[in-house]
């Protein structure tokens, strides 16, 4: 005790760490399952179903899979950034989300008042970009350090995807600063507060909606997903860059993806799409319920489907949960939803909704869009969208000089 | 000792190795990761001076994008291990009594610096709070050193136009 009376804040990042580490490794693995699913859906299929209801254990059955696979180095392979590269993908993928605040309350762990963010710095969107742009030495590396020839055109393509595309990505969110003022998420969040015409929320995507639009499509070619998945078409380059690796490096590789779709869908959220601000106005108070009823909804959805299941595992899975949603739900109502615990979920609600909306709709990009071709890619990110977050960014700057910004 | 300066001697550790290992690895892309390593160090150290913008536009600029294309570059080209010749009469005549004329230099301002910062120490001296903010920062900028800011970027342009007239087809 004496140590954390010492060191308040080293002792309640740590824990802050703990959790969002043990919650975005979770989310991960059920992003998987989640992309899985829905592009079944997408293509008439049931997707993972046999392992746990609904193949909901699927995602632990992959891990440990991966795990107990035979790890194989290339004996050809540059020993040193071999292994630093699934590292190096994997770590900053996940070090970026320490910057990402989800929502405005402050709770205290241990006594000590925190933020529900890791990392609180005046230029966080700054540090934010920093960090995801030494992502791109992972996949480089590892085309390079396979000595191979798929994976290096594979490294070469990501390498020069991700550098044309961050330009736009870059730019297309200077528009929000310029609006904002600051680089700091819970001011650029803070600026974002308000309603037009009493019912607009006053989110940046409203002015600022080419930035959006630019943003959301350099983001997916920045992750490697389709359709900008070039660097593991897996028709002409059979994996890309990752060919050559197996087992848990492969598997860091892929996590790291992940990770990075859910830190670009965060950053879109903070930016465009209000953070955790609520879309309904202040004064309509029964808002404060929404959490709690839509815990308390989807607990009785899992009882219900939980009861009508074939399989003997969901039968009895299924109701437990439901009855620890229908819990959660009930104290996130009590007191009117005014408790400090009801007033806390409700940043982390929203914010968490807007994310799983842009994650969807990733994935739904993914089960319907084909793959470009890749003058096409190029042509398409210097040609199109570098002029039109140009054109974003110069009009955006000209009314702000005339004083005409909301 | 202080964790500050805990972290400025791993950093300064860091930085040294990587630059040392720049010179002596044979492999292309182990020199511009041993570069990246310098990078990364010297944005730590800006961190611990309260400089975070700097650090951060350091690891931004350097880091995340000239060593990324160095790299791309060095892939594209698929250069070879290196290979070790001696050392030629420009570098053995002219470059060695530089490198240690400098290695000199340094030394001797290092120690000096550091004599004079003691005795301002002692005779209760400190040093005054660095602007670091981002706003007293890019009001500097745009004002004060207005024009060398232009210039650089003139400077830029010229690149940019440079590369565009090499790299356009000769059949034009």
């Amino acid at each position: 005790m004496e140590f954390v009376t010492q060191h308040p804040v080293l002792v309640v990042s740590l824990i802050k760490i703990a959790i969002a580490l043990f919650v975005v490794m979770t989310a991960l693995a059920y992003l998987t399952w989640f992309e899985r699913k829905v592009v079944a859906r997408i293509q008439s299929r049931w997707g993972p179903y046999w392992v746990g209801p609904h193949g909901l254990l699927q995602p632990l059955a992959d891990g440990i899979k991966f795990l107990f696979k035979e790890d194989v180095v290339p004996p050809t392979a540059d020993k040193v950034a071999y292994l630093l590269a699934p590292f190096l993908a994997l770590a900053l993928a996940l070090t970026t989300l320490a910057l990402v605040p989800i929502g405005p309350a402050t709770i205290s762990i241990l006594g000590q008042p925190t933020q529900l963010v890791i990392s609180h710095s005046p230029i966080a969107l700054i540090l934010l970009f920093a960090i995801s742009s030494v992502g791109v030495y992972g996949v480089m590396l590892a085309g390079w350090s396979s000595n191979s020839k798929y994976p290096l055109l594979g490294g070469l393509r990501s390498s020069a995807q991700m550098i044309s595309y961050e330009v736009s990505l870059t730019l297309s969110v200077v528009g929000v600063l310029l609006l904002a003022g600051s680089f700091d998420f819970y001011d650029i969040v803070g600026h974002q507060a308000g309603h037009w015409f009493h019912f607009l929320p006053s989110w940046e995507i409203f002015p600022q909606f080419l930035g959006f639009i630019c943003y959301l499509t350099a983001a997916i070619a920045e992750t490697n997903r389709v359709p900008f998945d070039l660097p593991e078409g897996e028709t002409e380059l059979v994996a890309g860059f990752h060919t050559e690796y197996s087992s848990f490096k492969f598997a860091m590789f892929f996590m790291a993806e992940y990770g990075n779709m859910i830190t670009v869908s965060c950053l879109a959220t903070l930016l465009f799409l209000g953070g955790w601000l609520s879309p309904f106005p202040d004064r309509w108070s029964w808002q404060l319920y929404l959490p709690g009823a839509g815990l308390i909804i989807g607990g009785l959805a899992l009882i219900v489907g939980g009861l009508r299941s074939v399989q003997w595992n969901a039968k009895a899975v299924f109701p437990v949960l439901g009855l620890v949603c229908i819990g959660v739900g009930y104290l996130c109502t009590l007191h009117g939803a005014t408790h400090p615990v009801a007033k806390a979920v409700q940043g982390p609600f929203w914010f968490i909704s807007k994310v799983f909306l842009l994650l969807f709709f990733y994935v739904w990009a993914r089960g319907t869009l084909p793959r470009f071709r890749y003058d096409q890619l190029m042509s398409f990110g210097w040609k199109f969208l570098l002029p039109l977050s140009l054109i974003n960014l110069v009009g955006t700057s000209i009314f702000v000089v005339l004083g005409w910004h909301p | 000792m202080s964790v500050a300066m805990l972290v400025f001697i791993a950093c300064g550790l860091f930085a040294v190795l990587g630059a040392v290992g720049l010179i002596l690895a044979r492999e292309p892309v182990h020199s511009a990761l041993s570069l990246v390593l310098v990078m990364v160090a010297l944005a730590v150290l800006y961190l611990l001076l309260g400089a975070a913008f700097i650090a951060a536009i350091q690891i931004l600029v350097y880091a995340g994008a000239v060593m990324v294309l160095f790299i791309f570059v060095i892939m594209l080209l698929n250069a070879g291990v290196e290979v070790r010749t001696n050392l030629s009469h420009l570098a053995r005549w002219v470059g060695l009594p530089l490198a240690i004329l400098f290695l000199a230099e340094m030394t001797y301002s290092l120690f000096h610096e550091y004599a004079a910062r003691t005795a301002l120490a002692a005779g209760g001296a400190v040093a005054g709070p660095v602007p670091a903010s981002t706003e007293e920062l890019s009001m500097k900028l745009f004002t004060e050193y207005v024009l060398p800011f232009e210039l650089t970027s003139i400077l830029i342009l010229i690149a940019i136009l440079g590369a565009l007239v090499l790299a356009k087809k000769e059949s034009a």
